[in-house]
């Protein structure tokens, strides 16, 4: 364990403000390239944040080495999600049936409006005005905050990095730790100005002590509480909720009411399925054989109630999209986000959508395909977040796909579209591509930086050109295999 | 339409038109460790935990005794030891915000994560091991199994409203990736390996 205070870091009086995420200009596509470049202009937070989430890569990797049977769980759990979002349909009903039988509600919500006009009517109905909840991707997605907030309703937070969020009006830029992109002396100024901690106090223990004392007395007079869902067993009418913190089941288990946010494609068939599922989420996201907490509610306490809201919000529909649906098997560990070059190095604000990273690139687009057409291109296509999902999401094989999608809907901007359309022209004439190549090393060796690193050219931007060879390959194979085919 | 037969039809037209069999899933003991009980304890430590040293001198309940010693308010949910606030008279689960340390039962343990299963029975009330500043659990090694492949075919899943593993107590690294034990639940979780009968006829007081 680390127990400082930043004073033992050098040059803590230059540590930067926070870089702030990508500008929202409404439906207007989001520029993930300029806000990546904010946020590489930050050197103390990029520096933490590309170190914090490659430990976690690491401390994965572990995990996976140290159990012989990974890449088979990988298999089972590609096929048993396969397989239930294949008998979807079959598999809701299944849940719903035994759910209602051990006693709870159960709503269903065609979008994200409809979500948060249901939870607010049962709100209403038992004269809630305080809401707790634990972290949930889901309710970022509807906008419930803002819209309980017009009802009224005061939504309180209870994970430590979702709160900090939540304090200083930031989404959460990771699905597993949504303020790894801020130090701690940010969230010390924040605390200072929303729960009044010692501003001049950045230990993380202290920070964490100052949330937990501020938070405990509004978690224990709530009105109702509210949690996401990691899965629900069709066969047993569970909803499984994992957290570190415990928050979920302080959320849960407190107040009379009980509200559960989820989307339709958490289901698994069997709880022995869940074994398969719940041994990887850890392991792929912090490098932890498991959560500190693995919950599973199957019905409301004595005297309590407990309310399920099944949520479809465009998920039925790309259920049918032939190259896209399997992103619905991701159980939103972050492991690919953790292990993605761009994604370290840009900060998950960058990508101004919900979900951020790869898996970001992939269903963002379904949600807006204008707003998020840049998105698909923040990739190098490494294809490593293809091989570190647990769920074998083919992730780089869709972002690649999203492209073609994109520039076929014209939904590119114009440099892109005439560099590819050059491209394409050259790469067609192998005469001409020979002649590019010489001129380009010529070029990048003689030319002025300016000529080089420009607005039209991307791969300049925050990284050197290659060297220029000092002979193409086809000169070197003329003069030394005399031109012999 | 309502919504729910919108959502399902709009599934079943999207549905992908492919045969995916549900695959079985085999329980992966096979290179299971020879000491169930010092693999629990191993991965219970490396969760943060505690695994109390067992007691010698005939009092099967003395380590537990000697955590207490300084609490100021003490609630059990066994039948081991009485505390000072009975679970019977909790009407809110806010009554417990107090309490110092929790006792409870493990309805069973996992050598491969170090977890404990406790169940709205085990708890009497759920907020127990929420609410409490330190958690100290009783388990039967006779209850370890060896891995979560064994634990989900247990019937507490089928049969309980609430089930719960513990691995460790509530922990964040939200900032920073520092390390803080007694996020927002229990400080500390300490784990007492006691045989159901041990204690039965010799229930004592503090």
């Amino acid at each position: 364990m680390r127990k400082s205070t930043s004073d033992d870091r050098p040059g803590n009086s230059k540590i930067e403000p926070q870089p702030r995420g990508a500008r929202n200009k409404g439906n207007r596509p989001i520029d993930q390239a300029e806000a990546a470049e904010r946020f590489l202009a930050a050197p103390h937070h990029q520096k933490q944040h590309d170190e914090r989430l490659w430990t976690l890569r690491q401390r994965r990797d572990d995990q996976m080495w140290s159990m012989p049977e990974w890449e088979q769980m990988r298999t089972l759990a590609s096929a048993i999600k396969e397989h239930t979002l294949s008998h979807l349909d079959t598999y809701l009903e299944m849940f719903e049936t035994n759910a209602k039988a051990n006693g709870v509600v159960v709503h269903w919500a065609k979008d994200a409006a409809e979500h948060n006009s249901i939870v607010q009517r049962v709100l209403e109905r038992r004269g809630a005005r305080t809401l707790i909840k634990s972290k949930s991707m889901l309710t970022e997605e509807c906008g419930l905050r803002a819209d309980l907030a017009k009802a009224g309703v005061e939504v309180i937070e209870t994970d430590l990095g979702e709160r900090i969020q939540q304090l200083d009006g930031e989404d959460p830029s990771h699905v597993v730790v949504p303020a790894v992109h801020k130090l701690r002396t940010d969230v010390a100024k924040v605390f200072a100005a929303t729960i009044g901690s010692d501003p001049d106090n950045d230990d993380p223990h202290h920070l964490a002590g100052a949330q937990r004392d501020a938070t405990r007395p509004l978690i224990l007079n709530a009105d109702a509480g509210m949690t996401g869902a990691n899965f629900l067993v069709a066969e047993t009418g569970a909803v499984v909720v994992c957290t570190n913190e415990g928050n979920a089941d302080l959320c849960a288990n407190i107040p009379d009411l009980h509200i559960v946010s989820v989307g339709i494609e958490k289901l698994i068939p069997r709880s022995e399925d869940l074994a398969i599922f719940v041994r990887m989420l850890s392991r792929s996201a912090l490098g932890s054989p498991i959560t500190q907490y693995t919950s599973h509610f199957r019905g409301p306490r004595q005297g309590g109630e407990m309310h399920v809201v099944l949520v479809d919000n465009g998920r039925s529909e790309r259920l049918g999209m032939e190259e896209f649906w399997t992103s619905l098997k991701c159980i939103r560990c972050g492991a690919c986000m953790n292990t993605c070059p761009v994604y370290r190095r840009s900060g998950g604000l960058s990508y101004g959508a919900t979900y951020s990273g790869p898996i970001g690139l992939i269903i963002d687009p379904t949600f807006n395909a204008r707003k998020y057409s840049n998105l698909p291109f923040a990739s190098t296509l490494n294809g490593s977040c293809t091989n570190v999902c647990p769920v074998k999401i083919n992730i780089h094989e869709q972002i690649y796909a999203w492209r073609k999608v994109l520039v076929r809907k014209h939904e590119t901007p114009f440099v892109k579209r005439a560099a590819m359309k050059a491209a394409g022209a050259v790469l067609a004439r192998p005469a001409v591509y020979r002649a590019t190549v010489e001129r380009t090393n010529e070029a990048l060796a003689s030319l002025p930086r300016f000529a080089i690193y420009n607005g039209l050219n991307a791969w300049g931007k925050n990284r050197e050109m290659p060297h220029p060879p000092a002979e193409t390959f086809h000169q070197w194979f003329i003069k030394n295999r005399g031109g012999k085919r | 339409m309502s919504s729910r037969d919108a959502i399902l039809a709009s599934i079943r037209s999207n549905l992908p038109k492919l045969d995916r069999p549900l695959p079985a899933v085999p329980k992966f003991g096979d290179d299971s460790p020879a000491n169930l009980v010092e693999a629990f304890g191993n991965a219970l430590t490396r969760m943060g935990g505690r695994l109390l040293d067992p007691d010698f001198t005939g009092d099967a309940m003395g380590p537990v005794r000697a955590l207490l010693e300084h609490s100021r308010l003490v609630c059990s949910a066994t039948s081991e030891m009485r505390g000072e606030l009975d679970l019977a008279t909790v009407v809110y689960p806010r009554a417990l915000a107090d309490v110092d340390h929790a006792l409870v039962r493990a309805s069973c343990g996992v050598a491969e994560t170090g977890s404990v299963l406790l169940t709205d029975l085990d708890l009497k009330v759920n907020a127990l091991a929420y609410l409490a500043q330190h958690l100290i659990v009783l388990l039967d090694p006779a209850d370890i199994v060896v891995n979560m492949h064994s634990a989900y075919a247990r019937p507490e899943f089928r049969e309980r409203r609430y089930a719960v593993f513990h691995s460790g107590p509530s922990a964040t690294a939200d900032i920073e990736g520092v390390l803080i034990l007694g996020a927002q639940g229990v400080r500390s979780l300490s784990v007492l390996l006691v045989p159901r009968n041990a204690t039965e006829n010799a229930e004592a007081a503090l």
